[in-house]
């Protein structure tokens, strides 16, 4: 939320919009949509995550469950749809085009706003990824209704309205935020910030096809070329099983290394702290936190990060949280599984030292003799 | 070309503290900086500038105080700043920021010369959307280049411009036309130190200030909160955790036996890591 005074209280005339008043023309829009995102032939497993929350809201809303799919003519756009009927979708939306092959912001708004207007769903979630974020901030514009970015917890209210819980002031406070008088009410979510459900049966709902009013020749926006990461490190972290993050704490630039052989020898990924961004000891892909890659690891140790909600809520999903830091009252005390008051600096050797010790490939030999 | 930038006035967020009876924000004391992301655009628009000659006018929205961003934004080397501020747009969310500025750029437009690019920064560092600059860039019906971490050309006389664009398994290159919207990623470039000049000049500039009805805006209830279709219902603390992280007793202790307690207790809370972490040691 770009919002200028948004702590102060709310002038009298804002008062009128805290209430739920909508207009007959949104009175028939019903159910949840998700988007599924679907870019060079892949899924982005965000769009199951969602599912699996959209489906929740569905059902308490007493609604169905629509998967969203542009894509080109093809398999990949179609096996997109199979997925989100495998993750829970009632059914599923299609728009096929030659022009949906890569994703440009123009030719994708037109398909989507278009497909809201004609079927007038009540919810509609995206994933807070590039292409995501692209898309709903001018879908959102074009349709004049409320946008929710990077939503930590979404849930439906007494009166069946869409209650979505974002981090906000640079992370220190929560808010939840309405759109009550206008559809849909959309919001975003970012990767793993909700749990992938489990895949279930291969249940086939109902596809509506739409097309989309566009063709090629008024797409101004070309796309030249596309170099993938493919293997590229960074591409893993939110979807690792082990992560190694470093703070403040850590120091100095020279210590990350400390960080990140600990990580290797693990065979995790590594991280960091907004703080190690911001200082330009870390590229900004590496971050963990609100702002940066939400992780929902096996085993997290986080290294001199003195744990703000910014971070809490990019980690809190990690199976077990292990945290060492020097002062016994950071923050991070409050939600790791497993604490240490110590100086990382000093811990992290060893800790290296004794996992490869433990986990060399002869001591497992031994354990298993 | 003109060049104009959005940029915002933004609490310096680590330096944020939150009131712990009423969990209210403290903004007192706290130090405002430019949104860090903005200043690689506003770099950015000045090496264009630099590079085809024109110019670079760079507005926020904001309280009165927002003025002091715009003169550093002149000290860097902006030639013109505009500050766009009532108290009709206090509260406004997204969707309603996006009107205003979008309004006053259009105005900026007719004063000063229709814009050949707008840039953002890719979000703020105290709403963190993403959302504003797409919603300009709607509203202006211009082309929209989000997440830019390059422009590899612009060709001001065949209206053509090529950025490459990160997405999220790798970078794309798009040819696109002007006048365009572009929002910058961080670390595009190495962002200048204004001059002694830029300097001079901006503690003497006048910054063009100008409220909703200076800005051609004659529908206030596209502004500020009554504009707004989201509404903050509830801010609160994080809920605390029942229980706190189990401590490993520190004393007298040395890094190794504190290395091998911690060990122990991963593997006891969760035993099948210990043959799933792929050893890699040498």
């Amino acid at each position: 939320m770009l919002s200028t005074n948004r702590e102060s209280p709310p002038p009298a005339a804002g008062r009128a919009a805290m209430k739920k008043e909508l207009a007959d023309q949104f009175k028939d829009h019903r159910h949840v949509w998700v988007f599924i995102e679907l870019e060079r032939d892949q899924v982005h497993p965000v769009s199951f995550e969602l599912l699996g929350e959209g489906r929740k809201l569905a059902d308490k809303l007493g609604v169905q469950l629509a998967g969203v799919v542009l894509g080109p003519p093809g398999e990949a756009t179609w096996f997109a749809i199979a997925e989100a009927f495998a993750y829970g979708a009632d059914l599923a939306y299609i728009v096929e085009a030659p022009l949906l092959a890569d994703y440009r912001n123009e030719p994708f708004t037109k398909a989507l706003t278009d497909l809201v207007t004609n079927y007038k769903p009540e919810i509609l979630l995206l994933g807070a990824t590039t292409l995501g974020r692209d898309l709903a901030g001018s879908v959102a514009t074009t349709l004049l209704t409320g946008l929710t970015a990077d939503c930590t917890e979404l849930d439906v209210d007494a009166d069946g309205s869409l209650a979505a819980t974002r981090p906000t002031f640079g992370g220190s406070l929560l808010c939840t935020i309405y759109t009550l008088n206008c559809r849909p009410q959309m919001a975003t979510v970012r990767p793993r910030v909700m749990a992938m459900p489990p895949r279930g049966n291969n249940k086939i709902g109902r596809v509506i096809q739409h097309k989309v009013s566009m063709i090629e020749e008024e797409i101004v926006t070309k796309v030249l070329g596309f170099l993938s990461d493919g293997q590229s490190a960074t591409a893993n972290l939110a979807y690792a099983d082990v992560v190694v993050a470093g703070g403040l704490g850590l120091g100095a630039v020279e210590n990350v290394k400390l960080m990140k052989k600990l990580a290797r020898t693990i065979g995790a990924d590594y991280g960091c702290s907004r703080p190690l961004v911001q200082k330009g000891w870390m590229p900004a892909d590496r971050q963990i936190g609100q702002t940066g890659k939400t992780i929902r690891p096996k085993l997290y140790i986080a290294a001199g990060i003195s744990g703000a909600i910014q971070h809490r809520v990019g980690v809190e999903g990690a199976d077990l949280i292990l945290a060492i830091n020097t002062d016994p009252n950071a923050p991070i005390f409050d939600f790791a599984h497993l604490g240490v008051v110590t100086d990382a600096i000093r811990l992290l050797p060893s800790l290296t030292e004794l996992f490869t010790h433990r986990l060399s490939p002869h001591s497992r030999d031994k354990l298993a003799n | 070309m003109h060049i104009v930038i959005c940029i915002k006035q933004v609490p310096d967020s680590a330096q944020i503290r939150v009131h712990p009876v009423t969990n209210t924000i403290m903004r007192q004391g706290v130090p405002t900086i430019i949104n860090p992301y903005d200043l690689f655009a506003l770099e950015e628009a000045l090496q264009l500038r630099d590079r085809h000659g024109g110019e670079v006018t760079v507005l926020t929205m904001g309280p009165p105080m927002a003025e002091d961003a715009l003169r550093k934004a002149l000290t860097y080397g902006a030639d013109r700043a505009v500050l766009l501020t009532d108290r009709h747009f206090a509260g406004s969310d997204t969707l309603a920021t996006s009107f205003a500025l979008s309004r006053a750029i259009a105005k900026i437009g007719e004063a000063f010369g229709t814009p050949d690019i707008v840039f953002t920064g890719k979000q703020t560092i105290d709403g963190d959307t993403a959302q504003v600059g797409p919603g300009i860039a709607k509203r202006l019906d211009l082309l929209q280049l989000t997440y830019v971490a390059k422009i590899v050309s612009v060709d001001i006389n065949g209206r053509e411009i090529t950025v490459e664009r990160r997405s999220e398994g790798g970078t794309q290159t798009l040819m696109s036309k002007l006048p365009c919207l572009i929002t910058m990623l961080e670390g595009t470039n190495e962002i200048r130190r204004g001059s002694l000049d830029d300097a001079l000049r901006a503690a003497r500039s006048q910054i063009v200030k100008w409220n909703a009805a200076d800005a051609g805006i004659e529908d206030l209830a596209k502004c500020g909160l009554r504009g707004s279709p989201t509404v903050v219902k509830r801010v609160f603390a994080p809920p605390e955790r029942a229980e706190k992280a189990e401590q490993i007793d520190t004393a007298e202790k040395t890094p190794r036996d504190l290395a091998e307690e911690l060990i122990a207790g991963i593997f006891l809370r969760q035993p099948a890591l210990e043959s799933e972490l792929a050893f890699d040691g040498e």
